[in-house]
């Protein structure tokens, strides 16, 4: 290699940019107040797999009061305790026309347990009040003295095998209007009868699962990006993420007990 | 009343013991047959119960309020490690009485996990409460942070004279409030221990770690702090002012006192400021030789697996536990990586915390430049893939404990060691490691 062709420091990120397939953009709902159990774990994989396809990934951020940013083309959003989920309500409410629409649009969105349930009709909690939802999904949540807590393993025909863990108190029923997103083999789910996980509109997935979720579920990592990147550039070309650790940790996380 | 039950207990704890049972059955047999006994026997005590509770650092803060108070010459009865639960309470206490069911002691210093002191403090009102801290601790068991906030809020006002807060974590602090809400009768006083505003910076708390976008933080402020709600503190009765490499300083009593401390880490030694808040509680206007008590303070070492340290191949072992985000993200701060070879052991126990997702608050870029030797434990490569996110180099992946620490050892001679593990993963790693080298038998 000859002196020229040495890239420095300086001319690094122009390569960089280069080499890029394009940039996309992941917006964090709510990361203040509704972030427990890993949550960051799934904002972090997207970052990190983005990069491994061959994309630059923008991280942003979405908390109570900002202004909310233009072209986003991921949103990710977890779970809160219940305090979190009373300080962002109306907020929330205020950005849920907003949201339905990028959501009927078909934007990639990801939804973890609390923010699952109040992209929902309603969450009524269990002392009574009605926490009402932004409806974007066609799910009611009901709030119990159950918990239901454990690993979860279950079968969907669009990524697989999911493994996560559970741990709610809420109970969730499915209207016509969403799908499953798997069937349990192992654990609770939505609640405590229906024996089916999660939720499915368009491209918006929503779950219960912690563990972080995509970490060990790259599929449905690799279904975000792929859906942004097709929505973004017309296209999507994969790059070539070692999962190695990813299937080894499946295999070993689903040998564990409820 | 002379009853069976004692000498009954005493018995089942021994052939227990000969079986190499369970440390909590004697406890159980005792509780069936003879249900007031633990009530009873810590009701004959002069200066009564002091409860420690908090999600971290019980177990090192206990043993320093025992020394603490053995220091001034009281009589203590502390219940052991892994038994902070009313019924390994009932079995420590079998340990200790006579065959009359006497203990002879002057105050009993108890360790008790955060649910189950609720039932403990239900059956035995302490006389003293020491609260440490509502972290991220295996939210599988008690569901949310905030619900342990109340479990040590309950501690609290079932306290009859003392009750001992963190005033730097905003959770325990507010304790403060639900208390003073109490009639006059039920109105323990509230002291706290604290931290100079210089160290807030190294204690990360965990609402902070939702505020920062680019992962968890690293470094943080209260709460209080944070929001400029509250800013004017309440006064401590001992506060930390300084840590340095060997020792630290202590305010209390309008001086500060400097002394060398056998223990490592920020967080054990802002502990040690707990205790001895606790202990001042305790001997109250008495009489209190005050070197003795910070020379008891500078000597107290670290309990099992808190940064104790081994000695394998003639170089230093060290033991840090790993119970939560927060715990491991000190941990991580405390002991720097550069120059140790580093193993992490991960176990997925109902005493570990059963969901993983804690792994993805911790930020392990520290250990980025010098990567880490080996992982295990039954979760080991779900360890592989959050380094492997985070862009940390690892090299054995190995479940199972035995055989990862020999690669361990073997790969890293002449080098300094340090195990970040969870409950169980140490329990199995001092097994192993009590066939090469000396290690204090923890029953």
């Amino acid at each position: 290699m000859t002196s020229e062709a040495q890239p420095n420091a300086e001319s690094q990120p122009t390569r960089d940019t280069h080499a890029s397939k394009g940039t996309i953009r992941v917006l964090q709902l709510y990361p203040r107040e509704m972030n427990i159990y890993g949550d960051w774990g799934n904002a972090l994989v997207l970052k990190q797999r983005i990069t491994w396809h061959g994309y630059t990934p923008e991280l942003l951020e979405y908390n109570v009061g900002d202004e909310f940013p233009d072209n986003v083309d991921i949103i990710v959003g977890g779970g809160g305790q219940d305090s979190g989920q009373l300080v962002i309500q109306d907020d929330l409410q205020a950005r849920g026309q907003q949201l339905k629409q990028l959501a009927d649009e078909g934007a990639p969105m990801l939804v973890i347990c609390g923010l699952y349930q109040l992209f929902g009709k309603f969450f009524k909690t269990s002392t009574g009040p009605v926490i009402p939802g932004i409806g974007i999904l066609d799910v009611e949540t009901h709030g119990t003295d159950e918990r239901l807590i454990g690993n979860v393993t279950m079968k969907s025909a669009e990524f697989g095998d999911i493994l996560g863990y559970e741990n709610h108190s809420g109970q969730t029923t499915l209207g016509p209007g969403v799908e499953p997103l798997g069937t349990v083999t192992k654990g609770a789910g939505n609640n405590s009868k229906d024996g089916h996980e999660g939720a499915r509109y368009n491209n918006v997935v929503a779950s219960y699962l912690h563990g972080s979720l995509l970490p060990k579920n790259p599929a449905i990592a690799d279904f975000l990006i792929r859906t942004a990147a097709e929505r973004k550039f017309g296209s999507f070309v994969p790059g070539t993420p070692d999962d190695d650790y990813a299937r080894l940790a499946r295999e070993h996380a689903a040998r564990r007990p409820r | 009343m002379l009853s069976f039950s004692v000498p009954l207990g005493k018995l089942v704890r021994t052939l227990s013991r000969l079986r190499g049972g369970g440390s909590a059955f004697p406890g159980l047999v005792v509780e069936k047959i003879d249900p007031g006994f633990m009530q009873r026997t810590l009701a004959s005590l002069p200066l009564g119960v002091a409860v420690v509770s908090g999600t971290n650092g019980k177990t090192t803060t206990t043993k320093m309020v025992v020394e603490l108070l053995e220091s001034q010459g009281l009589k203590v009865f502390t219940n052991r490690s892994g038994s902070n639960f009313t019924r390994g309470v009932a079995a420590s206490l079998l340990g200790e009485v006579d065959w009359r069911g006497r203990l002879h002691a002057d105050i009993a210093i108890l360790e008790l996990d955060e649910a189950h002191a609720v039932h403990f403090v239900n059956k035995v009102e302490p006389r003293y409460s020491l609260l440490l801290n509502v972290l991220r601790d295996q939210l599988d068991r008690f569901g949310e942070i905030d619900k342990t906030a109340r479990l040590l809020e309950h501690i609290a006002s079932k306290t009859t004279q003392t009750v001992v807060l963190n005033r730097e974590d905003p959770r325990v602090a507010r304790i403060a409030t639900a208390i003073n809400t109490l009639d006059a009768v039920h109105h323990p006083e509230i002291r706290y221990f604290g931290l100079d505003e210089s160290l807030r910076s190294t204690f990360p708390n965990d609402d902070e770690m939702r505020t920062t976008g680019i992962g968890p933080s690293p470094s943080g402020t209260s709460v209080a702090a944070e929001t400029g709600e509250d800013v004017t503190l309440p006064a401590a009765d001992v506060v930390l002012r300084r840590v340095g490499a060997q020792d630290a300083d202590f305010e209390f009593d309008g001086e500060t006192v400097t002394t060398t401390m056998k223990l490592r880490g920020v967080y054990n030694i802002f502990n040690a400021a707990a205790a001895l808040s606790l202990a001042r509680s305790v001997l109250g206007t008495g009489p209190v030789d005050t070197p003795k008590l910070v020379k008891a303070l500078g000597e107290v070492a670290p309990a099992f697996g808190r940064g104790e340290s081994l000695t394998v191949d003639g170089q230093p072992l060290e033991l840090v536990l790993v119970k939560n985000p927060s715990g491991f993200r000190l941990g991580l701060k405390s002991f720097p990586a550069g120059g140790y070879a580093t193993m992490i052991a991960i176990n997925d126990n109902y005493a570990d915390g059963r969901d993983m997702s804690w792994l993805w608050d911790v930020e392990f870029d520290s250990l980025r430049e010098d990567g880490v030797e080996v992982l295990t434990g039954v979760r080991a490569y779900d360890m592989a893939l959050r380094l492997q996110y985070d862009d940390v180099p690892f090299g054995t992946v190995e479940p199972d404990i035995t055989a990862a620490l020999r690669t361990f050892i073997d790969g890293s001679r002449g080098k300094p060691k340090r195990v970040f593990c969870t409950y169980t993963s140490m329990l199995a790693i001092r097994r192993e490691l009590a066939k090469i080298t000396i290690v204090e038998v923890v029953s």
